[in-house]
């Protein structure tokens, strides 16, 4: 059986929301498909499942989370909380409570006792809107803000010297409205109403623990972590970042993204098998982009627009001759050979919140990256970047945060940051 | 301010009062049908000629042999008002007429028209007595609750007289002051008013609720009316000074229906969970007093409102969910502590213009209220579990 058959048979195997619920429950629901799509949709320790068709559903547990490997869906809802309670034990809790809710709706269940049928007095456990939509590749992925090492939780000992504030760039203007947290929920799927069902119910068990302190809908991924697959085009009308990560690159994910060995000792010793999380808000100025002569264009982003190739070469994933681009060329300083090669897997989405109030497209890039040290990672890049880069002219970063994403729901009995709290 | 949604609460009331009883108050002092029960109504008694009789037609005759001048109420057991006759002067007679369904209730003589009366207990016999059986503690809830309301309301009426004359006495800076203040017992018993479906649009309206083809000059009245007055146009005419008697006159008309309202457990509930969704809607955005920015009154009334229902509705809610009750205690708690940073006094209802609260305290004060309105939306759930 070739993969592309299994994965039609997953995709159609996938049940519908209410189905799961008929069946008896997300873990009868979960083996159905499991054994109806084969082994591809179980993941083992550092293989991800392959592009899955879009309906089908991603497996929640695993030695990684779901949502860093797995191949990038099509849209995203990222939320940033902060933790209101100060006790310890509720928020242990609320992790528990989120794990639980988080496998069923990756699972394409509803919340609770769903989203009908209950106690007309009492409004309904699940808010309904996903309902007889398919799991569409639902990806829930949490992270730990380095406020969340504070002292409230007693957690200062267990602050991973990788969990570093990010130092500010040049060009920075972020809105600390639209910065930083305690903590994450990245949810990306195939349908955009099913990542907005997801924190949207995520955030509602979480009223009184945690507030939603941001959060960013993306559309249009930007960056692909199936490197066959042709590179999806940015904003500007570019591809960008053709020399991903990709999901099943297995040496490569370890030895950029995966935390383990030296790095997951001592304090970080609860990070083995987690990653680092940058998250950026780019604004990016299209209207003054689009009236931007092709030649500069091309200069800027030291590709053509037609194929992505590098300067001088023919196809997109031809390796670049840097030499060949002006100094300031964006993947000239993005390229992990300017940057003592520094490799981030990145999962970035365009976003576009309507218009501002000069009529300018709010718009831009909601810049998503993964990595096993930020110091070796994402800071040099961004160092190089934002000091030369031509782009700088079209862009500004408006928000940042980073989050240490703690290793994956092994089973059942296991919750989202176990380890840390242990 | 909710204009435009009529309350589940509206219907149920409506179709009860076609349904259940029809109430009615005759008149003339016509001498008492036979049969009738006599009421005989002194100052310091209530006695009743029977305390069984059959369901159906029902007639009290009733006298005042007393000095003051008395009221004679028919109460169901959670207080609700069957039927009720005022004004019954010393020494005169009045007949009181209702169709009345089996069941428990209470006569009660009000001698000069204040307090909660004497009571005496009667059983109407026949079928469907059963039917009416309900939990005496739910009761007991809807009684203390009907109470609370009747007090606010009552309480209110003098207070709204002290913003009323300084508006009519064109005196600006004292209607400012006893602007907000007037408002108390209104927000905090809120979702009973809307019930009535007619008073709130005419009282608690904001100049955005005016439907289309309304004029404002002529169709807006209340409090909101009389806000902008004082705040944004800063001067107090003719017109203004018309729409503090409509004011007084329209929540006259809401302190004597309040005792009608229906309510039951779950509506005490559901509206303790509107008072919130009252706040999150209209107050956090500081929308509700966008001239006088006192919303901090009016949010800190609501919250009051809301939890005096769950504190009634705890003994039942504690048995079915102790684990909600625990976490409303908690967040009730955590939000009035919040509110009390805006106030220097705890004993007065002076609190931070909503202007100088700025956007990272608004979207604290929102979180908050998001944190305790959540578990609330469960708690009538707990009580008919």
């Amino acid at each position: 059986m070739s993969e592309e058959t299994q994965e039609q048979q997953s995709a159609e195997a996938a049940p519908s929301r209410r189905t799961v619920i008929g069946w008896g429950g997300a873990g009868l629901a979960l083996g159905a498909a499991a054994a109806g799509g084969g082994a591809l949709l179980a993941r083992d320790g550092d293989t991800a499942v392959p592009v899955a068709e879009s309906g089908s559903a991603v497996p929640f547990h695993g030695a990684h989370q779901a949502g860093i490997a797995t191949a990038v869906q099509d849209r995203l809802h990222f939320a940033a909380f902060d933790v209101r309670t100060k006790d310890r034990a509720e928020l242990i809790q609320l992790l528990k409570d989120w794990t639980r809710a988080a496998e069923r709706m990756t699972a394409g269940a509803e919340v609770g006792d769903g989203a009908y049928g209950g106690l007309p007095e009492a409004p309904p456990d699940d808010t309904g809107e996903a309902l007889g939509l398919k799991p569409s590749r639902l990806t829930l992925t949490i992270g730990f803000g380095p406020t969340l090492f504070d002292g409230r939780f007693g957690l200062k000992d267990k602050r991973p010297g990788a969990l570093v504030e990010l130092p500010k760039f040049p060009g920075d203007n972020l809105d600390p409205a639209r910065s930083g947290g305690d903590l994450c929920v990245q949810a990306c799927a195939d349908d955009p109403q099913v990542a907005v069902h997801a924190i949207r119910n995520l955030a509602r068990i979480g009223f009184g623990k945690v507030a939603v302190r941001w959060s960013q809908l993306g559309f249009g991924k930007t960056s692909s972590t199936t490197p066959d697959a042709q590179t999806p085009r940015n904003l500007f009308g570019f591809k960008d970042g053709t020399r991903n990560i990709g999901g099943t690159e297995t040496e490569r994910l370890a030895k950029h993204v995966w935390v383990s060995g030296k790095d997951a000792e001592g304090p970080a010793a609860w990070m083995d098998g987690g990653s680092y999380l940058v998250a950026r808000r780019i604004r990016m100025n299209v209207e003054t982009w689009d009236r931007t002569p092709l030649g500069e264009q091309e200069d800027i982003f030291g590709r053509d627009k037609r194929e992505g190739a590098p300067v001088g070469k023919a196809k997109e994933h031809d390796a670049p001759f840097l030499k060949a681009m002006k100094p300031d060329s964006h993947v000239r300083l993005a390229h992990p050979d300017t940057n003592g090669g520094a490799t981030i897997l990145r999962r970035g989405y365009s976003f576009t919140d309507g218009t501002d109030g000069l009529g300018r497209l709010e718009a831009g890039l909601f810049f998503l990256a993964y990595q096993k040290d930020v110091r070796t990672g994402f800071i040099p890049v961004q160092t190089s970047l934002g000091r030369a880069d031509a782009l700088n002219e079209y862009i500004q970063h408006v928000g940042s945060a980073l989050f240490a994403v703690p290793p994956g729901v092994r089973d059942k009995d296991d919750w989202w940051g176990r380890a840390l709290f242990a | 301010m909710r204009a435009v949604r009529l309350s589940v609460v509206t219907a149920a009331a409506t179709a009860a009062a076609l349904t259940a009883v029809t109430g009615c108050t005759e008149k003339s002092d016509a001498k008492a049908e036979d049969g009738a029960i006599t009421v005989v109504a002194k100052d310091d008694s209530c006695e009743v000629s029977k305390t069984q009789f059959p369901a159906g037609h029902v007639t009290l005759a009733v006298e005042n042999r007393g000095s003051k001048v008395t009221e004679v109420y028919v109460l169901y057991p959670d207080d609700r008002i069957v039927t009720e006759r005022e004004n019954i002067g010393p020494g005169t007679k009045a007949t009181i007429t209702a169709e009345i369904k089996a069941g428990a209730y209470a006569i009660v003589c009000k001698p000069g028209m204040t307090g909660t009366g004497i009571r005496q207990q009667v059983e109407l016999t026949g079928a469907g007595a059963a039917a009416t059986k309900r939990s005496p503690e739910m009761d007991t809830a809807v009684a203390a609750y009907r109470q609370y309301v009747q007090a606010q309301a009552d309480a209110t009426l003098p207070k709204v007289k002290v913003f009323t004359d300084a508006v009519r006495a064109g005196d600006i800076e004292a209607a400012k002051k006893a602007y907000a203040e007037s408002r108390i017992g209104w927000e905090r018993t809120e979702p009973v008013a809307e019930s009535f479906g007619d008073i709130d649009p005419k009282v608690d309206v904001r100049e955005d609720g005016l439907e289309e083809g309304q004029d404002p000059a002529k169709d807006w009245t209340g409090w909101h009316r009389l806000e902008k007055a004082l705040w944004k146009d800063k001067k107090l005419g003719a017109a203004e000074k018309q729409l503090a008697d409509t004011l007084d006159k329209d929540l006259a008309d809401w302190v004597k229906r309040v005792g009608k309202a229906e309510i039951t457990p779950t509506s005490m509930a559901n509206g303790a969970k509107e008072l919130l969704d009252e706040v999150a809607s209209g107050k956090v955005t500081g929308e509700e007093e966008r001239y006088s920015h006192t919303d901090l009154v009016d949010f800190k009334a609501n919250v009051e409102g809301a939890q005096k229902s769950f504190e009634l509705l705890k003994p039942v809610a504690t048995k079915n969910d102790p684990k909600l009750v625990a976490e409303l205690d908690k967040q009730f708690a955590a939000l009035n502590t919040l509110l009390d940073t805006y106030r220097t006094d705890k004993s007065s209802y002076v609190f931070t213009s909503y202007e100088k609260v700025g956007k990272a305290e608004r979207k604290e004060l929102s979180d908050g209220v998001n944190a305790l309105a959540e578990p609330l939306s469960k708690l009538a759930a707990a009580v008919v579990k």
